[in-house]
């Protein structure tokens, strides 16, 4: 896989934004003093004027955003996960949420793989608590193609969106011609006929080099990425459970409140089916290199493949 | 600008406050009254707004970030014309669409949903600066409680409109001195607040908050002010109006029964022909 293409979303983020901008006139950027890190500064050099660093003060940042929809402009805001979905979260739900705005939150080094700066800044319950929002738009993409049609997506769509970026560079999976994003869709990556692994972010190809290994040993895996977790393709979901007869959830995300809950919701209405959830188990994260932390928490193939494998047998 | 008339109509909406939450029985019937006099001269006097075209795209915004005082907020509204003045008894009632906090998805005229303190001054500051971002000439002005002013997010939102020098928007704080648990002074003093304000860069005006003239007077300030915003310090009284709700900070959250509501509308009455 050495010659695999990485990207880290937010960089994917930061391009987008700026490819987007022309098409969109009504786009503006809001960032709280990390511009660098969430490479909305990438927008910034090319369109100063319409980009608006607020400082250190993530829930007025919210909160301009919301005023800022208001007279029609599409502001994306960007910060941490951390700091958009937990420090925020009140703005986001009174101020965002409830009166429908079209507000874009652009939320950068989400999960553990955020790596050296450790546990206050590894955001794991981000997707839990924006999946709580009426109305809340929640997409975790893969990576570099999918950040970027995310974007456009968020754009096209009227209200409130909220997109999970991370700050690790991922491998491209997603450049193949006949790619295309759906809004509410999942993507089925990998046709199986005895487990179907439902990832979400950077866990989705984590989890396609998993199902080869699983192959090896006869377990025939179905994959699908799961890019939007609200609103989740439930259709897909369910189909997929009563196919397979049994279903494993990925992501890097606290097991509490994220896919693997969404798809359990789902699952327990419509086709109650065993699930295996793969995620943090509701623990803090630490500091280390982000590829070392995915392994010490059970996040790479290698975690996800001895995981299914148990739960098969 | 006709004093007489803007006092006349002040006291039209204070007896819808105390009428809607009356109807309501709960809601906020001080602070709505402190602030009556303020709300009815932005509404009647100084803000570019249609009844007709509540959502004209050149109007004046107006954000309540002091969002608890909707019955103050929707009878100015219903008085100018927005909606029906007899629609303010169905104030939070089940379905009704006048909810107990502000709700712009459903109510003409309001231009922000608001009622978690702190929040909706940070809105008026994002619709400030999509002024200036567009050289569009509308204002904003938003509500603030002085109680209110404890919130963290009033000072975030402050520092920002200083630094950016929003011209463009007024900060109006309404000074009755009292909130839920007592005086703003004794609960966690917020004092001194124009100190506060002209620290964050901002023009900041003290005025009498039942005063037509000194409220037209700092208005105008704020117009004619340019590279910073306005912060109108305004003192007033809480209940004022109704003989035994003024000063009293019980009166932040209560609604008059059938007796009291009785009392409360006949001293307006009063009022109401002391300006014949």
């Amino acid at each position: 896989m050495a010659d695999v293409k990485k990207i880290a979303t937010r960089e994917s983020y930061g391009n987008a934004l700026k490819e987007f901008a022309d098409a969109y006139p009504d786009l503006v950027v809001l960032d709280a003093d990390l511009a660098a890190a969430t490479k909305t500064g990438i927008f910034q050099k090319a369109y100063p004027d319409r980009h608006i660093d607020c400082g250190i003060a993530e829930c007025n940042m919210m909160g301009i955003a919301a005023g800022l929809a208001t007279t029609g402009k599409i502001p994306f805001v960007s910060s941490f996960a951390m700091f958009a979905s937990g420090r925020a979260y009140e703005q986001v739900r009174n101020s965002v949420g409830y009166p429908k705005l079209n507000v874009k939150i652009g939320a950068t080094h989400a999960g553990i793989s955020v790596g050296e700066d450790g546990a206050t800044h590894q955001c794991c319950e981000d997707l839990a608590l924006m999946r709580t929002i009426p109305g809340m738009v929640v997409m975790n993409p893969s990576d570099d193609v999918e950040a970027k049609a995310a974007v456009k997506a968020a754009l096209d769509h009227e209200g409130p969106v909220y997109i999970r970026f991370g700050r690790l560079a991922v491998p491209v999976i997603n450049d193949k011609p006949d790619y295309k994003f759906e809004l509410g869709k999942g993507v089925v990556l990998r046709e199986g006929k005895d487990v179907t692994l439902f990832a979400t972010g950077l866990e989705v190809s984590e989890t396609l080099d998993a199902a080869e290994k699983l192959a090896k040993d006869g377990i025939d895996a179905k994959v699908v990425n799961i890019h939007t977790i609200k609103p989740l393709d439930e259709e897909l979901v369910i189909a997929s459970a009563k196919e397979t007869g049994k279903v494993v959830t990925i992501e890097e995300h606290s097991v509490i409140g994220g896919l693997g809950s969404a798809v359990c919701d789902c699952l327990s209405a419509n086709a109650p089916t065993k699930v295996l959830k793969i995620g943090v188990n509701d623990v803090y994260g630490e500091s280390g290199p982000a590829t070392e932390l995915i392994k010490k928490y059970g996040l790479d193939s290698e975690g996800i493949y001895t995981k299914v494998k148990e739960f098969m047998a | 600008m006709d004093t007489l008339a803007l006092k006349k109509t002040a006291n039209e909406v204070r007896k819808g406050i105390v009428t809607a939450v009356h109807s309501a029985k709960s809601g906020h019937p001080g602070g709505s009254l402190s602030a009556a006099d303020i709300l009815t001269y932005l509404y009647f006097e100084e803000m570019n707004i249609d009844p007709e075209d509540p959502k004209k795209a050149d109007r004046d915004r107006f954000v309540l970030s002091k969002g608890h005082i909707a019955p103050g907020f929707y009878s100015t509204l219903a008085n100018r014309g927005f909606f029906p003045v007899e629609d303010l008894t169905t104030l939070r009632h089940t379905g009704s669409y006048l909810q107990g906090h502000p709700d712009m998805k459903h109510i003409p005229g309001v231009d922000m949903s608001s009622g978690s303190l702190g929040q909706g001054i940070s809105a008026a500051v994002g619709m400030a600066l999509s002024a200036k971002i567009d050289n569009a000439s509308y204002r904003v002005y938003t509500l603030l409680g002085d109680g209110e002013l404890q919130e963290g997010q009033v000072w975030e939102a402050s520092m920002f409109a200083g630094a950016k020098n929003l011209d463009n928007l007024v900060v109006i704080v309404d000074n009755n001195g009292l909130q839920i648990d007592g005086k703003i002074d004794d609960v966690c003093s917020p004092y001194p607040i124009a100190d506060k304000f002209k620290a964050f860069n901002f023009n900041v005006i003290e005025i009498d908050a039942h005063d037509f003239e000194q409220i037209a007077s700092a208005f105008k300030k704020a117009r004619e002010t340019k590279g910073m915003p306005t912060a109108v310090i305004a003192k007033s009284t809480k209940g004022k109006g109704v003989s035994f709700m003024e000063n009293q900070a019980s009166w932040h959250g209560t609604a008059p029964n059938d007796e009291q509501y009785a009392q409360a509308m006949a001293d307006l009455e009063k009022t109401g022909e002391s300006l014949k």
